[in-house]
């Protein structure tokens, strides 16, 4: 191809440049709904939540977010029909990318709670139905896709649910609450330690450990997994043992001390979460650099090459990025938002809400770790444990969600146009 | 840039505190009747005015709270307790600092004197139904371990407990009531009708307050069993 042996240099940089674009705005926006639970519970200050943040978003990309770069980056597109002009995918995924980019900037700037996966799936789907050809989506999996948007929520809510019931029966309904929750809590440190050690070893792994020759089985992962949750419970256990009673806050309120444990069961949620949504979010801002790079590498569409590893490293630098330039102060007016909820509510919602997304993330959907969240905590007030929900706030969650598919779509549109004008 | 995004505006302001508040208040206005009476016994129209002025003053503030609180609440807040039962609690709650006011509005008024013979069971009435009101607090002042238990278990026996010793208040309130108005009866030949007929509404009124903290027992009651 002449064109990319022309503009090749161009048109990566250009979609670095884009893909750093949408990656800063999932860590200026993004990143503050989910770490924002745990910096509203009080159980980390702004700066631990971001420096766990930055951590573990990076570590979910990196370990356990290539299923769902390759969906984004070659499951939507039906690439046999691209086979002759692969040009149009590169054009595709810039405007996707430029898309979903300026739809988050004008989101936030106007202040609506828009998905950062729901853009990039719009934008896609729009170039490549509109731009090219309806046959040109792979219809099936965008509707597994949307499909999966509905239940994340849902399951999510079941999940957190059970797990603030949970709570309720062990620990909160029992004589001694501050000891019962000091034996209990080193069973959900577990659980997240093997939830997280699981998805990274059976998915996000899969190809480390085929090139290294190691053959695992799934027995051989769980106690592997396992192994990692006890070590986690153990650490965990450590932390617990230092939490003192405080007698003076137990006189205003008799679960002060309670709290005071949830809030070490929290540190660890947190990390779970952004785990999570690493796995999952920047995928968003990855997945179409990852195709622009492979397709004007290799020349063809659909070529097998693996990713480079230095394309989620600039995923990852986008988000700390976003983080550190305008992360923080979202985090801060989060933080004074929720007073309402406490550690034992939000550790139940974050739980609940990094289990689905992690879980989606290991099958390769792409799902909206906000959103996700949102059903995650409307399961905890289901139990009967948040004094009051606003539920306005999610006729608004839910406008924005059928106002994001077509304005991602519409802009990648003109975006795509515009590309193969100037390049064609 | 505004980027004031975020899906935290879903947490509502919770209901339960300024209802302890509204109920904190209401009843330090009830508890100021014991000060008042022993004004009104002691002839001391200058003090008993006084006294009239602060629990105006405490029934204001408490109108106050309420109307703030009620505008908290719309219908589309999404909450584990009933926003119906939530509201008739709010306003049982009011009726007592507005029943104290009336009290302490009408003897005053009127300057009416109790009869020397009725003195010690009228003070006796008055903390009785105080007390009544303050086990009320007591109980309202258990809803934010309620909800933090989500309105299960044993925190749910304790409340049950409280409400119960309020009942057994309301009891002893009433049966105070009968023996003055008996009493009551046995003078009332000697006395004036008509400041009779008044202070028959009195002691009727002081009642009410516990029948009002009764109620208030019950609708916290009927939150709890959902």
């Amino acid at each position: 191809m002449t064109l990319f042996a022309e503009y090749g240099q161009i048109l990566i940089l250009l979609a670095c440049l884009f893909g750093l674009f949408m990656a800063w705005g999932v860590g200026a926006n993004d990143v503050a709904n989910a770490m924002g639970t745990s910096v509203g519970a009080g159980a980390l200050t702004i700066k631990q939540a971001i420096l766990i943040a930055m951590v573990f978003e990076f570590a979910g990309a990196y370990l356990a977010g290539g299923e769902v770069t390759s969906t984004i980056r070659k499951g939507i597109i039906d690439s046999s029909v691209l086979a002759d002009t692969p040009e149009l995918l590169v054009y595709g995924m810039l405007s996707a990318l430029l898309a979903a980019g300026t739809w988050l900037l004008i989101a936030s700037i106007m202040g609506w709670p828009v998905s950062t996966t729901h853009s990039i799936i719009g934008a896609i789907v729009g170039f490549a139905a509109v731009g090219i050809s309806p046959d040109a989506v792979n219809w099936g999996k965008v509707g597994t896709i949307v499909a999966s948007w509905v239940v994340s929520p849902v399951m999510a809510g079941t999940v957190s649910y059970m797990l603030f019931r949970s709570v309720q029966k062990l620990i909160l309904t029992q004589e001694d609450p501050f000891n019962r929750a000091k034996k209990f809590i080193p069973i959900y440190m577990f659980a997240v330690g093997f939830l997280i050690a699981m998805v990274t070893m059976v998915k996000g792994l899969k190809h480390v450990f085929k090139d290294a020759g190691i053959a695992m089985s799934f027995g051989e992962c769980m106690l592997v997994a396992a192994g990692v949750g006890v070590i986690v419970s153990i650490v965990g256990g450590i932390l617990l043992h230092r939490v003192q009673r405080d007698e003076q806050a137990e006189r205003y309120n008799r679960f002060a001390s309670v709290e005071k444990v949830f809030a070490v069961l929290m540190i660890f949620t947190a990390c779970a979460m952004a785990f999570a949504h690493g796995s999952n979010d920047v995928a968003n801002a990855v997945g179409p650099l990852a195709a622009v790079v492979s397709v004007v590498n290799s020349g063809a569409v659909g070529a097998k090459s693996i990713m480079p590893s230095w394309i989620l490293l600039l995923g990852g630098v986008g988000i700390m990025l976003g983080l550190a330039t305008y992360g923080f102060k979202v985090m801060g007016t989060i933080g004074k938002k929720i007073t309402e909820l406490t550690p034992s509510r939000g550790f139940a919602a974050e739980l609940g809400a990094a289990a689905t997304v992690v879980l989606a993330s290991g099958i390769g959907l792409p799902i909206s770790t906000t959103h996700t969240l949102v059903g995650a905590v409307l399961g905890v007030g289901l139990a009967r444990g948040i004094a009051a929900l606003n539920m306005r706030v999610i006729g608004t969650i839910f406008m924005s969600w059928l106002i994001t598919l077509p304005a991602g779509a519409g802009l990648a549109i003109v975006f795509f146009f515009f590309f193969k004008w100037i390049f064609g | 840039m505004v980027f004031s995004k975020s899906i935290f505006n879903l947490f509502g302001k919770s209901p339960i505190s300024p209802l302890q508040a509204h109920m904190t208040v209401v009843v330090a206005c009830a508890e100021k009747l014991q000060d008042f009476l022993a004004a009104t016994i002691a002839n001391d129209w200058q003090l008993a005015s006084d006294t009239f002025d602060a629990i105006s003053k405490k029934e204001d503030k408490a109108d106050e709270m309420k109307r703030k609180l009620r505008l908290q609440l719309p219908k589309s807040l999404f909450m584990p307790l009933d926003r119906g039962d939530l509201l008739d609690l709010l306003s049982l709650q009011d009726r007592i600092a507005n029943r104290s006011k009336d009290i302490a509005g009408l003897m005053l008024g009127r300057k009416m004197s109790i009869p020397e013979p009725l003195h010690q069971k009228m003070t006796d009435l008055v903390s009785s139904s105080i007390d009544a009101g303050r086990q009320a607090l007591k109980a309202i002042n258990e809803l934010d371990e309620l909800l933090e238990v989500g309105f299960s278990g044993n925190e749910v026996d304790l409340v049950e407990k409280m409400i119960g010793e309020l009942d057994l208040l309301e009891d002893k309130t009433d049966q105070l009531e009968q023996e003055i108005r008996h009493q009551l009866f046995e003078l009332e030949q000697e006395l004036p009708p008509i400041d009779m007929m008044f202070l028959y509404q009195v002691i009727d009124m002081i009642g009410e307050l516990a029948d009002l903290a009764e109620g208030v027992g019950g609708r916290l009651q009927l939150l709890l069993a959902r």
